[in-house]
């Protein structure tokens, strides 16, 4: 049984938490939260370009560093508990693994290469109002050209170099690449509950555009993105859940009520203990996703909807619970709970929301049990 | 990152498969398991000779110094055999307090020669041990037990009463926890004696529990006599003597304990469900049923990562406290589902009517009391967050007070 992370790739965490700290601290994350123009920290999105980060999972054939989504995984749990304010989730976990599994040789190597390099900025435009994206009510359309439609919201949408979007095509629905430099598109950033991370709606207006993966597919393939973006951001959403749980820790022994620290009494105890329990049950899920994940297991699909709605409901809790055992001070736009409060609740729907992750993993069940 | 084991666990694995198999049936298909097919006596005889076979096997005292008749085996030896076994309906039970808590108190605390008498025996299933420590009015807080010894010559004599003692009416021996002393501070006036259950004076009686069966014990001592050499760990130490038979019981207890995810998936196929299918494709159901699975399976996977830190040699911590606190909760929400999804029908507890023999009307009267039993949810979530998390203790009232002097209330 070795069902933890190796040394070396522990090694690796330890040290992006350092560099995190250093670059990407908590007032870099309200310079962009305060500053409504600011959509991201480009210096440190340079900085993460020059650690090699962008490229870990991408093979050395198309300028990546090789090694596996473990790594990409260690990333992630510091990524979320740092809040870093970067495209990072739109370009590695989606962008670069969509291509990764479904782009032509030619897509790789005109993006990925680049993207290896701090040069690319991903996003993915699926959504077009509220409710998972369906082929019946969907207005964007692909003529095998171009494409036409109102894409909202798109995370980071205002900043990317490369789309990938959901179009109808046909009687169906196909998921394809866009360069963002092209014609007739139009960009309006959109306010939102989590400014940290910036979003914005994208109008296409005949912008060219090229197919990924097969003509039709793309709402099967985009469950394959998601898929594998469901297992690192559950790292992310555990790297967020574990510093509220510090921070609501750090807090319940330091401030005093009624001549103790309120860490002592027991309804701050089990409100604490409760978010242990459900990070624990969120990390132990997260781990096996990224077992199957790193090996492509076919117990991908289950996995990830597991990690997914366990690390959901953990950062939701951990984030609520911090807001609570601060008291006062938790509501105020000084103390940072608010950022993380904020930053769970994205997580929780901006790749399908946990109801809709539920249903999922009860259908795979149902098709394991078939099989 | 895998799931496999190391050669030398691989190796113990096959060694225990084939043991299982030559002793003991495989789980499931019968639902007539040992336990009910046997009397009383029938199953504590099949119960000994299958402890007996271990002994003879390698397969006892796995973790125990092998100076002590044990394989001197890593934790993790155990944790596989545990797995294996658990596919087994094996009659362990009998065992699992006595060898799991009992004589591994009397192994750190006894003399040689008590050692030399008592730890053999037990280990091939010749003696069964309890542990009686939970009174009446001493549960969570069980350093407030009000048994006495009194020093008599050579011998202490007991007076008052234990309850939830598992066991005790099958057990030739036991621990018991007692006040020595009243004029000293509560943790400090306790003390630990080994004592013959068949001695004159102690009397035991099934506790009725509120799921209808008797699986514990009260147990009444009056003038009791116990020798001063059958004392552990010296007058006045009882508390800790008490912590390191503790030490093990929350793994002793946080197994699986009835029917779960797969369960009342099964169930659901073959009821009616509220939007005019069948449960199973009911929306609320499903969305409830994904979040049982997701904590099934994270239980299960964070069991796996403890024993990736035993098998490196680990030790692992207290993190094994959220187990209970999981699985109880988790068999006490299923088992109220299940009901609740039958309507009315679900009241019915004929194992001839009520479907799966009426396991989840058991279950659920029995996970109320797995809440409880072993540390409250609330005590393991204090464990948490005070070993864990690091958060300060309560303020106490009774720290350096004479046992005497508390405020002892109804």
């Amino acid at each position: 049984m070795n069902f933890d992370f190796s040394d070396d790739q522990k090694y690796l965490k330890d040290q992006a938490r350092k560099f995190l700290s250093d670059r990407a601290d908590i007032s870099s994350v309200r310079g962009v939260l305060d500053a409504e123009e600011t959509s991201y920290v480009a210096s440190l999105w340079a900085g993460i370009a020059e650690m090699g980060w962008l490229g870990t999972a991408i093979p050395e054939q198309y300028g990546g560093l090789g090694l596996g989504e473990l790594e990409l995984c260690v990333l992630a749990e510091e990524m979320g508990r740092s809040l870093a304010a970067v495209p990072w989730a739109s370009t590695v976990y989606i962008l670069a693994e969509a291509l990764k599994i479904a782009g032509t040789e030619a897509q790789k190597l005109a993006v990925l290469p680049a993207l290896a390099e701090g040069r690319v900025i991903g996003c993915i435009a699926a959504s077009e109002g509220p409710g998972e994206p369906r082929g019946e009510t969907m207005k964007t359309s692909y003529d095998g050209t171009s494409i036409s439609g109102i894409k909202l919201p798109v995370a980071d949408g205002d900043i990317a170099t490369h789309a990938l979007v959901l179009a109808k095509h046909g009687s169906g629905v196909s998921l394809v690449l866009v360069d963002m430099s092209a014609t007739g598109i139009t960009r309006t950033k959109l306010k939102t509950f989590d400014p940290t991370r910036s979003h914005a709606s994208v109008t296409f207006s005949n912008t060219p555009a090229q197919l990924v993966g097969e003509a039709g597919d793309g709402l099967g393939l985009l469950a394959r993105i998601y898929d594998r973006a469901a297992v690192l951001i559950a790292f992310e959403q555990i790297g967020g859940t574990q510093a509220c749980l510090d921070m609501a820790t750090a807090y319940a022994k330091g401030r005093y009520a009624f001549s103790r620290q309120i860490g002592s009494f027991q309804a701050i105890k089990h409100k604490l203990a409760d978010m242990y329990v459900a990070l624990e049950i969120a990390r132990s899920n997260a781990f096996y996703g990224a077992w199957a994940l790193s090996c492509d297991a076919p117990e991908l699909p289950l996995a990830a909807a597991a990690a997914r709605i366990a690390a959901c409901e953990a950062y939701y809790l951990a984030s609520k619970e911090n807001i609570q055992t601060h008291g006062g001070m938790g509501f105020t736009w000084d103390v940072d709970c608010h950022l993380y409060y904020r930053r769970a609740k994205l997580l929780a729907v901006q790749i399908g929301a946990p109801a809709i992750w539920k249903e999922k993993l009860v259908r795979r069940l149902e098709l394991r049990n078939a099989a | 990152m895998d799931f496999n084991d190391t050669a030398e666990e691989a190796a113990f694995r096959t060694k225990t498969k084939k043991f299982l198999a030559d002793h003991v049936r495989p789980r499931g298909g019968d639902k007539e398991t040992l336990q009910k097919r046997l009397s009383d006596s029938e199953y504590m005889t099949a119960a000994k000779a299958y402890q007996h076979a271990k002994a003879e096997s390698g397969f006892a005292g796995i973790t125990w110094p092998k100076d002590q008749g044990g394989q001197g085996l890593a934790p993790i030896f155990s944790v596989i055999f545990g797995q294996e076994e658990g596919k087994f309906d094996a009659p362990a039970a009998p065992f699992t307090i006595g060898l799991g808590m009992c004589v591994p108190t009397v192994i750190a605390f006894a003399s040689a020669g008590q050692k030399e008498r008592h730890v053999g025996p037990a280990l091939r299933g010749e003696e069964i041990w309890c542990q009686l420590f939970s009174e009446p009015s001493a549960g969570s807080d069980v350093a407030g037990l009000k048994t006495k010894a009194v020093r008599d010559g050579d011998d202490w004599v007991i007076n008052g009463q234990k309850v939830w003692t598992s066991g005790a009416h099958y057990s030739d021996w036991g621990i018991v926890l007692v006040r020595t002393n009243p004029d000293k501070a509560k943790h400090k006036g306790l003390s630990m004696f080994f004592i013959d259950m068949k001695s004159p004076g102690i009397e035991v009686r099934p506790i009725h529990q509120m799921s209808g069966g008797s699986n514990f014990n009260e147990v009444y001592f009056t003038d009791v006599r116990v020798s001063d050499a059958q004392m552990l760990g010296g007058e006045g130490n009882g508390w800790s003597v008490a912590l390191v038979t503790l030490m093990n019981e929350r793994l002793a207890v946080g197994g699986s304990p009835g029917p779960d995810y797969k369960e009342i998936f099964d169930w659901a196929h073959t009821v009616p469900g509220i939007e005019g299918g069948t449960l199973a494709q009911d929306a609320t159901f499903r969305q409830k049923l994904a979040d049982w699975v997701v904590r099934a399976e994270g239980y299960k996977l964070a069991k796996f990562r403890t024993m990736t830190a035993l098998s490196k040699g680990e030790t692992p911590g207290p993190e094994s406290s959220i187990g209970k606190i999981i699985t109880a909760n988790q068999l006490q929400d299923i088992t109220n589902s299940a009901i609740e999804s039958m309507d009315h029908f679900g009241i019915i507890t004929d194992g001839e009517l009520a479907p799966s023999d009426g396991v989840f009307q058991q279950s659920y009267m029995w996970a109320a009391g797995l809440r409880i039993a072993g540390g409250t949810d609330e005590i393991l979530k204090n464990i948490i967050a005070e070993r864990i998390l690091g958060l300060p203790g309560d303020v106490r009232v009774d720290k350096d007070v004479a046992f005497k002097d508390l405020p002892i209330g109804r």
